[in-house]
């Protein structure tokens, strides 16, 4: 466990920070985030004593870190920063060994971690052991950084905007990498960075930093869903709100003028509005608008020399949502009945709104495309 | 007029040889103590920044010493022969070296010194394995420099006695013998760039494969 008691850091006449007070429990991954200068790198580096607050103390198992020798602490901390981190002269196998060398492990065992960890990280020691770090592509080389953060096997390990250099491919890429091996190590990472999508995706919970200050510490899911304050809801931003699904309503894809029909329109009628508007189906309404079911150009077809209006064929018993249902439970019933649409009615069955497949992907490609 | 010149170094061929062989010594010598005194004085204000610009200004100013001054001073103090030459010598390669030293330390990528601290190196060790490494390249440079200033210098070491191919310079400007200041010159040049030709060489070996 890490916590953070009081830390206050002053350069000269500005404050840095103001008093953070944080706890990260052991095996949990916590990334800070916030705008540049909020002060989260100033906060991780104090973690391995590479800055010293001015005032305020960190423990770790409740043990005052600054009673611990810099040296020592530094390596039983694993530390990953960007790209440039790897020491240029030396080896893949020379750097991970880095910190097991400066243990003072023998020899062989070294070499055994660095084999083993490079498997870990899904590079094949045979192929990349001797490279050095500028043969590797930037992604290789932040494997490497986490091997070799790994290496000496520390229980936490800091990481300061590990994959910003990336291309969003490979920082994706990544992303999912460190999420399984988290999973399998369950270490406790302190994860930097400035990107959100990151954050929400790796982080089990979340510190949102601004000015020298925790503005929100707290689980993804309970930040996208009750952000503290309106700089923590513009910092996730609106867009982020697909990647928790519940949050996304029925009102919100809808569309929210479909083609209906009263039931006295005859089958010609009906099929010239289908037509027209290009669909294959109309909901069928009442003069107050109520809905009262469907009628599918199929219908019409196999009717069509035995009736003459929709009220004598029309569907009566059609799936309906509410306008403040979920996403969620809006795509359960459509793969649950196997139905392309839904119309959208509120509690006086008045018709709102109509959701199709097509405004589904519509709505889930223009937030992916963002 | 080569014919002549070619002539004139075989009836001399010993003596060239024995004054070369002075020279390289010398030179070499001299070189040796220079790395010995200029590499740590470069480490030590690299890693004290507030005494780089007085250590590298005192040896700017050393530079700027003319060099005859410099050795007619140097006589009352060390007598004449090889001891003085050799200070002049060092004297007047330092400076590279120093310069170089301290600009190739402090010129690694701060990233990667933090990213040696944060693994738990200690100064010794940051030193060792990432700083002196990564900035070798800057540092064979600098000795490189002061090696061919080191040639040139110890032709000027003839005039206290230490002998070298500077002699036969001397001995020719005072004997107006275009041939026997030849004698002497062009050793001396082929010498500067056989030393710095080596020193490449070994510049290439030691340099850290990841960084060539």
């Amino acid at each position: 466990m890490i916590r953070f008691e009081n830390i206050v850091k002053t350069y000269g006449e500005t404050e840095i920070l103001k008093g953070i007070n944080l706890e990260i429990k052991d095996n949990e991954l916590v990334v800070l985030i916030g705008p540049s200068g909020c002060g989260k790198t100033t906060s991780l580096k104090m973690i391995n004593r590479l800055i010293e607050p001015t005032s305020g103390k960190i423990y770790i198992n409740g043990q005052d870190i600054s009673q611990i020798d810099p040296i020592q602490l530094r390596r039983n901390i694993g530390y990953v920063i960007q790209q440039i981190g790897l020491l240029p002269h030396m080896t893949v196998e020379q750097n991970i060994e880095l910190v097991p060398l400066l243990k003072n492990w023998p020899k062989k065992k070294r070499i055994e971690r660095a084999k083993e960890l490079m498997h870990l990280v899904g590079m094949p020691p045979k192929e990349y052991m001797n490279r050095y770090p500028k043969e590797l592509s930037g992604g290789q080389q932040q494997r490497i950084g986490v091997a070799r953060a790994l290496a000496a096997d520390p229980d936490i390990i800091l990481m300061d905007e590990p994959f910003s250099a990336l291309d969003p491919i490979t920082r994706s890429q990544l992303q999912e990498e460190l999420f399984e091996l988290q999973q399998k190590l369950q270490k406790t990472i302190v994860f930097v960075t400035h990107d959100m999508d990151e954050a929400l995706k790796l982080g089990d919970r979340i510190c949102i930093m601004k000015d020298g200050k925790v503005v929100q510490f707290d689980t993804p899911e309970k930040i996208l869903k009750n952000p503290a304050n309106e700089f923590v809801e513009n910092f996730i931003g609106k867009k982020r709100m697909w990647i928790q699904p519940e949050h996304v309503l029925a009102r919100d894809i809808m569309i929210t003028n479909p083609i209906k029909a009263l039931p006295s329109r005859t089958l010609a009628q009906a099929i010239e509005i289908m037509s027209n508007s290009g669909v294959d189906s109309i909901l069928v309404v009442n003069k107050e608008n109520q809905l009262l079911g469907i009628v599918t150009a199929e219908d019409i077809r196999a009717n069509k020399n035995n009736a003459k209006r929709i009220e004598e064929i029309y569907t009566r018993d059609v799936f309906t949502v509410k306008p403040d249902d979920s996403i969620l439970d809006v795509l359960k019933l459509m793969a649950q009945k196997n139905i392309g649409y839904v119309p959208v009615v509120n509690e006086n069955n008045l018709l709102k709104g109509l959701i199709t497949r097509s405004a589904l992907v519509n709505y889930l490609g223009a937030n992916y495309a963002e | 007029m080569l014919v002549e010149y070619i002539n004139f170094m075989k009836d001399r061929a010993d003596d060239i040889l024995i004054l070369t062989t002075q020279h390289i010594q010398l030179s070499v010598m001299a070189l040796i103590i220079a790395i010995a005194i200029g590499v740590p004085l470069g480490i030590l204000i690299a890693k004290f920044p507030s005494t780089s610009s007085f250590v590298i200004g005192l040896a700017n100013a050393v530079q700027a010493i003319p060099s005859l001054a410099l050795l007619g001073f140097l006589v009352p103090f060390l007598g004449i022969g090889s001891t003085p030459s050799m200070v002049m010598i060092i004297v007047y390669s330092l400076l590279p070296i120093i310069k170089n030293t301290y600009t190739g330390l402090v010129n690694v990528d701060k990233a990667i010194l933090e990213a040696g601290k944060g693994m738990g190196m200690t100064e010794i060790q940051l030193m060792r394995m990432v700083q002196l490494p990564l900035a070798l390249p800057f540092i064979m440079a600098g000795i490189r420099i002061a090696a061919v200033t080191a040639v040139g210098f110890t032709t000027l070491a003839a005039l206290i006695g230490a002998g070298g191919l500077g002699q036969l310079i001397f001995r020719g400007i005072s004997m107006v013998n275009n041939q026997m200041i030849l004698a002497g010159a062009i050793p001396a040049m082929i010498l500067a760039l056989l030393i710095d030709y080596i020193l490449l060489l070994v510049e290439k070996i030691v340099t850290p494969k990841g960084i060539k």
